[in-house]
C-alpha cells in the first residue's frame, strides 16, 4: 500500500522538478494538471475504507485540479495570444536546483518531525513540503501572470497533499472549502489576468511597476 | 439565532443589490443594511447571547469587543458611501455594491467563527469578495494593485490554511478527536505535539499576517489603499484588517495553552516593532498621501501586534485600539478621498493648497492626522498609552523605548506629507477640478462623525466596553 | 599463464570491438532517414588508413601535440580494463577502483584538451571551453550515480557494485546514465559528430588539426570511450549475476547493442539542442541521478 502510494508521490514531485526546468507554458500546464490527476488519485490509495467523502473528495480533486483549472488555463492562453516562452527571473538550472535541494532538505528533515506511526513511511510531508516550494520559486522565479498562476497552483497542490494527512480527521467543509476557493481564486484571477491583457497588452509582471517608491 | 442574522442579513442584501434594477437608488442599500447590521450588533453588545462552548459560529466575548466597532465603521462608511456613488453615478455599481455587502456579511462571519477551519475559510472569502471593490475604477494602475492585492494575499491565505492543517496535526498528534474548534484545542492544552504547534504558529502569523498587512508581508497595501477609494480604504484598514488580527489572537490562545505562549508573545513583539520601524522609515519617505495613509495603516497594525504580545492587560489594550484606530482611520480615508477626487491626483508634488481648495476636508484631514498620531484628547492617545503601560509593566524597556521612537517618526512622516499638501497656494489647474468637487453634507459629515466617536472613545468611554475588552482578554487567556 | 591469456582477451574485447558501436550507429540512422549507410565497419577502414599517414604539426606546437592523445588512449584503456565485462569480469579489480575510472577519464579529457589547445588556434580554444564546461555538469551527474550504486550495494568496487535492485531507482539511474552517456560521448543532442558548421561544433573542433596516427587514436579512443558507458549503463540497470555465464554474456551484448541502437534512434529523432538548453539537460541527468542515490539511500535505510 505504502509502496504505490509513496511511488505516486514520487511522481508528483519529479512533475515538480519538470515544472521548474520548462521553459515553455503547456508544458508547465501538462505537468500541472498530471500533477492534479496524480494527487485526485492518491486519497483513494490512503487505505481507508472508501466512504463517499474519500471519495468525493478524490473525484473533485481529479475533476478540478486535473480537467477544469487546466483547460481555463488553456483558453486564457488561447484567447490572450500568450507568449508560450516563459521569462525566468530566476534561471531553469537555479530552479531546477532550488528545488531539487528543497526536495532533499524535505525528505532529510522530516524524519525529525513527530508524525502518527501510519504516516511515518510515507512521503505525504517531504512531497508536500517540496511541492509548496516549487510553487513558490514558480510563483517568485517567472514574470508571466499565467505562470505565476501555475505557480499558485502547485502551491496549492503542496497544501492538499499535506492536507490528506488529515482527511480522516478533519471534516468535510474545510476540504470541500479548499476546492471551492481555488476554483474561485483562479477564475478570478483569470479575469484579472484577461484584463491585465487588454489593459497592457502584455501578461509580464515586470511591466506592472508603476506603483513603487 | 441573532448572531447568524449578522451574517444572513448582508449576504441577502447582497443578492438584493445583484437584482437591484436602478443604478441610482442602489446605493441606499448599503446604509439600510448597515443600520440593521449596527442594531442587530448593538442589541447583541448590550445582551450579550449565551454561548455554547461547541459552537461553531457565536457573538463570543472577542467577537463582542470587536465586531461593534466594524459595524458603526460600515454604517458611517455607507453613508458616504451613497454620496460617493452619486459622484460616481457613470459607472455600474451592481459588482461595487454585492462586494461590499458581501464583505460585511463575511466579516462578521469571520469575526464570529470558533472553529480553525471556518475561520479560514470566512478570511479567503473575505480576500476574494474585495477584490471587485479594489479594481473598481478600471484604470491600468488598479488593475495592477488588484493583481499585487490577490497574488500576496493569496499565497498568504494558502499559506494560512498550511499553518490550520499543521495545528489540526498538532491536534491529531496528540490524540485529539478531530474538532478544530478554538475551544478544544485550548482544552487539549499541552496535550498538542509541540513542534507541530510551533510550525503552525510560524505559518499562521505568516498568512494571517499577511493579511493584517504586517512587514515583510505588508507590500500589498500601499498599492491597494494608494488605488482603491476612500471607502474602500476605510474598510479595508478598519475592518478586514480586524479579523485577520482577532484571527491572530484566536491562535496565540492556544499556542498558549499548548505553553509555547512565551515564544508566541516574542514573536509577536519583534514582527510588531518591526512593522512599526518599517513603516515609520517608509513614512519618512512618501510623497503620496494615500499611500501615506496605507504606512501609516501598517505602523498600527504593528501597534496592535505589540499589545497582543503584552498579556491580558496588552490584549485588552489592543481591542482598545482596534476601535480608535477603526473610527480614526475611517475618517482619514473618507477626507483623503475628497481630497483626492478634488485634487486630480495622490502625488504632494502636484497637490498643495488643499485649505483653500476644500476647506471642510483638509481641516477634516488635519485633525484626524492629530488624531491618528495619538494627540489627545482622542481615541489613539488613550489606547497607545494603555499598550505603553502594559508594556512598561511587563518591563521591555527597550521594547518600549523604540515603540516611542516609531511614534516619534511617524508624526513626522505623516506632518510632512499632510501639511504639504494642505498649506501654500494650488496650482491653477488643480482650481479648475477643483471647483467642480463639491464638498456637500454627504461627504463632509461621515468623516466627521467618525472623528466625533474617536473624540467620544477618549473622553467619555463607558465603563461597559471597557469591561467588554477585558473579557474578550479573559476569553484567550483562561486563568487555570 | 591461463590469467596472463585471459587478460590478452579482455584487452583484445576492448580494442577490437569498440569500433564497431560507432558503424551500428551510422548504421541505424542511415536505416531510419531511409538511406543504406556507409558498411558497420567503415570505423576500421578510417583507423587503418589514418594509420598509414603522415602526421601534420603546427610549428608553434610543442612535441606534447603528438604525445598528449597517446597518453589520453592509454588513460582511456585504463579506465576501460577497471569496467567489468559482465561475467568475464574486469582486468584489474581492487578497493575503490571506480574512483581510479573517474580520474582516468577526467586525465583522458585533460590531455585531448590540452593538445587542442598546443596550435594556439582560438577556434579549437573555443570547443575546449565548451566540451569542458559540459564536462563539469555530466562529471557531477556520474558521480552521483557511483554514489548511488556504492549505496545500494555497500561496495566501492566495481565488480561488486554493478548490481541493480528493483524498483524507481533503476528507471531514474538508467535515464541519468543514458543522457550522461550522450552527452560525454558528444552525440546528439548535445553535439552532432557529422557537422561542420563551426559555430555548432564542439568535440570535432578539438581534434581539427590532427591527423594521421594520432587522430586514429583519439577516434578508437571515443569509440572505446562509447563502449565503457554502454557497459557501465547496462550493468547497472540489467541484473545479470541472476544469469549463469552464457545467458549473462548474452544478455550483456544484447544491452549494449540496445544502448547502441538507442543512440541511433535518439540521433535519428532529435535535433541537437541550442546551448543555452544543455545545461538545463545536464542538470536534470544529475538529478534524476541524485534522486537514484536518495531512492538507494533510503531504500536501504528501511
Amino acid at each position: 500500500m505504502n509502496a504505490n502510494l509513496n511511488l505516486l508521490i514520487g511522481l508528483a514531485m519529479g512533475l515538480n522538478l519538470l515544472a521548474l526546468g520548462t521553459s515553455r507554458l503547456p508544458a508547465l500546464i501538462r505537468a500541472m494538471s498530471a500533477q492534479g490527476v496524480i494527487l485526485g488519485v492518491i486519497p483513494v490509495l490512503l487505505g481507508h475504507d472508501l466512504d463517499w467523502r474519500v471519495a468525493l473528495i478524490a473525484l473533485a480533486t481529479l475533476a478540478g485540479k486535473g480537467v477544469v483549472i487546466p483547460s481555463l488555463l488553456r483558453r486564457a492562453m488561447r484567447t490572450a495570444q500568450i507568449d508560450r516562452e516563459l521569462d525566468p527571473l530566476i534561471g531553469f538550472v537555479p530552479s531546477l536546483l532550488l528545488g531539487a535541494g528543497g526536495a532533499i532538505a524535505a525528505l532529510a528533515l522530516v524524519p525529525l518531525l513527530p508524525l502518527l506511526p501510519e504516516h511515518a513511511n510515507t512521503l505525504l510531508v517531504p512531497g508536500a513540503l517540496a511541492t509548496v516550494l516549487t510553487g513558490f520559486i514558480l510563483l517568485i522565479g517567472r514574470t508571466k501572470a499565467i505562470s505565476q498562476v501555475c505557480g499558485y497552483l502547485i502551491l496549492e497542490n503542496g497544501i492538499y497533499l499535506f492536507g490528506l494527512l488529515l482527511i480522516k480527521a478533519m471534516p468535510l467543509l474545510v476540504e470541500a472549502g479548499v476546492l471551492l476557493d481555488l476554483t474561485v481564486g483562479v477564475f478570478i484571477i483569470g479575469i484579472i489576468v484577461d484584463r491585465i491583457q487588454r489593459a497592457f497588452d502584455s501578461l509580464d509582471t515586470r511591466k506592472l511597476t508603476a506603483l513603487r517608491e | 439565532m441573532k448572531s447568524l442574522l449578522l451574517v444572513i442579513v448582508p449576504l441577502l442584501a447582497a443578492a438584493l443589490a445583484a437584482a437591484w434594477p436602478s443604478n441610482r437608488s442602489r446605493p441606499l442599500l448599503l446604509p439600510a443594511t448597515g443600520l440593521i447590521h449596527t442594531f442587530l450588533c448593538a442589541w447583541l453588545f448590550f445582551c450579550p447571547p449565551p454561548v455554547t462552548p461547541g459552537a461553531w459560529l457565536a457573538f463570543d466575548p472577542l467577537a463582542r469587543a470587536v465586531l461593534p466597532a466594524v459595524s458603526l465603521l460600515f454604517l458611517v462608511c455607507a453613508w458616504y458611501g451613497v454620496s460617493y456613488l452619486k459622484i460616481r453615478s457613470e459607472r455600474s455599481n451592481r459588482i461595487f455594491i454585492m462586494a461590499l455587502l458581501a464583505v460585511l456579511g463575511l466579516l462578521s462571519a469571520g469575526h464570529q467563527s470558533r472553529h480553525l477551519g471556518l475561520l479560514w475559510i470566512f478570511t479567503e472569502a473575505v480576500t476574494l469578495a474585495a477584490v471587485p471593490l479594489l479594481h473598481f475604477n478600471g484604470t491600468p494602475r488598479a488593475f495592477e494593485a488588484t493583481w499585487k492585492y490577490l497574488l500576496v494575499g493569496g499565497t498568504g491565505i494558502a499559506l494560512s490554511l498550511l499553518g490550520s492543517l499543521c495545528l489540526g496535526y498538532a491536534s491529531l498528534h496528540g490524540g485529539g478527536e478531530g474538532d478544530l474548534t478554538f475551544v478544544a484545542l485550548m482544552s487539549q492544552g499541552a496535550g498538542l505535539s509541540r513542534p507541530w504547534v510551533l510550525i503552525a504558529w510560524v505559518l499562521l502569523l505568516v498568512g494571517y499576517g499577511t493579511k493584517m498587512g504586517l512587514t515583510p508581508m505588508h507590500t500589498w497595501k500601499p498599492e491597494a489603499y494608494g488605488e482603491a477609494a476612500g471607502i474602500v480604504g476605510a474598510i479595508l484598514a478598519g475592518g478586514v484588517t480586524s479579523v485577520a488580527f482577532t484571527a491572530i489572537l484566536r491562535i496565540r490562545s492556544v499556542v498558549g495553552a499548548a505553553g509555547e505562549g512565551a515564544i508566541a508573545d516574542h514573536t509577536l513583539l519583534v514582527i510588531g516593532l518591526f512593522s512599526m520601524l518599517v513603516a515609520a522609515l517608509f513614512l519618512l519617505g512618501t510623497r503620496d498621501f494615500k499611500r501615506m495613509l496605507a504606512y501609516s495603516s501598517v505602523e498600527h497594525m504593528g501597534i496592535l501586534t505589540l499589545g497582543a504580545a503584552l498579556g491580558p492587560a496588552g490584549v485588552a489594550a489592543s481591542l482598545f485600539h482596534v476601535w480608535s484606530n477603526s473610527l480614526t482611520k475611517g475618517a482619514l480615508f473618507l477626507s483623503a478621498g475628497n481630497i483626492r477626487r478634488a485634487a486630480g491626483s495622490a502625488s504632494m508634488d502636484e497637490v498643495r493648497g488643499m485649505n483653500i481648495l476644500t476647506p471642510r476636508s483638509a481641516a477634516l484631514f488635519v485633525t484626524g492626522l492629530f488624531a491618528v498620531t495619538a494627540c489627545p484628547p482622542f481615541g489613539p492617545f488613550f489606547s497607545e498609552l494603555k499598550i505603553l503601560r502594559a508594556s512598561l509593566e511587563a518591563g521591555h524597556m527597550a521594547a518600549t523605548a523604540m515603540f516611542l521612537t516609531c511614534l516619534l517618526l511617524a508624526f513626522f512622516g505623516l506632518t510632512r506629507v499632510v501639511f504639504g499638501i494642505v498649506d501654500g497656494r494650488p496650482a491653477n489647474h488643480a482650481k479648475a477640478t477643483g471647483k467642480r468637487f463639491v464638498e456637500s453634507a454627504g461627504v463632509i459629515l461621515p468623516p466627521l462623525v467618525l472623528l466625533g466617536l474617536s473624540l467620544w472613545l477618549g473622553l467619555f468611554q463607558p465603563a461597559l466596553l471597557h469591561d467588554v475588552w477585558a473579557a474578550a482578554a479573559a476569553q484567550l487567556y483562561p486563568s487555570p | 599463464m591461463i590469467p596472463l591469456a585471459h587478460q590478452l582477451l579482455r584487452l583484445a574485447c576492448w580494442v577490437l570491438l569498440a569500433p564497431l558501436l560507432p558503424g551500428i550507429i551510422n548504421q541505424v540512422k542511415a536505416r531510419v532517414a531511409g538511406r543504406r549507410g556507409p558498411p558497420v565497419l567503415q570505423l576500421y577502414y578510417d583507423l587503418a588508413r589514418l594509420w598509414r599517414k603522415g602526421v601534420v604539426v603546427s610549428t608553434l606546437a610543442s612535441p606534447a601535440f603528438v604525445i598528449l592523445p597517446a597518453v589520453a588512449w592509454v588513460s582511456l584503456l585504463g579506465a576501460a580494463l577497471l569496467v567489468p565485462l559482465g561475467p568475464a569480469g574486469a582486468a584489474l579489480s581492487f578497493h575503490g577502483d571506480v574512483l581510479l575510472m573517474l580520474y582516468l577519464l577526467a586525465l583522458g579529457r585533460f590531455c585531448t584538451a590540452w593538445a587542442a589547445m598546443e596550435t594556439g588556434s582560438a577556434f579549437e580554444g573555443m570547443g575546449v571551453v565548451r566540451e569542458v564546461s559540459y564536462a563539469v555538469l555530466s562529471e557531477a551527474a556520474i558521480v552521483a550515480a557511483v554514489l548511488a550504486l556504492c549505496v545500494q550495494t555497500g561496495s566501492v568496487s566495481m565488480v561488486t557494485m554493478l548490481a541493480p535492485t528493483a524498483g524507481a531507482g533503476v528507471v531514474l539511474l538508467g535515464t541519468g546514465l543514458f543522457i550522461v552517456l550522450l552527452a560525454e560521448n558528444c552525440r546528439v543532442p548535445f553535439d552532432d559528430p557529422t557537422t561542420h558548421l563551426e559555430l555548432t561544433m564542439i568535440h570535432e573542433v578539438m581534434v581539427l588539426d590532427h591527423s594521421g596516427p594520432p587522430l586514429a587514436v583519439i577516434l578508437h579512443g571515443a569509440s572505446m570511450k562509447l563502449l565503457l558507458f554502454s557497459l557501465l549503463l547496462t550493468q547497472a540497470i540489467v541484473p545479470l549475476a541472476q544469469h549463469g555465464p552464457i545467458a549473462a554474456t548474452g544478455l550483456l551484448a544484447g544491452g549494449v547493442l540496445a544502448v547502441t541502437l538507442a543512440v541511433g534512434i535518439v540521433e535519428s529523432l532529435l535535433a541537437r539542442f541550442a546551448y543555452r538548453r544543455v545545461p538545463l539537460l545536464l542538470t536534470t541527468a544529475f538529478l534524476l541521478c541524485l534522486f537514484a542515490l536518495l531512492v538507494a539511500w533510503k531504500g536501504g535505510a528501511s
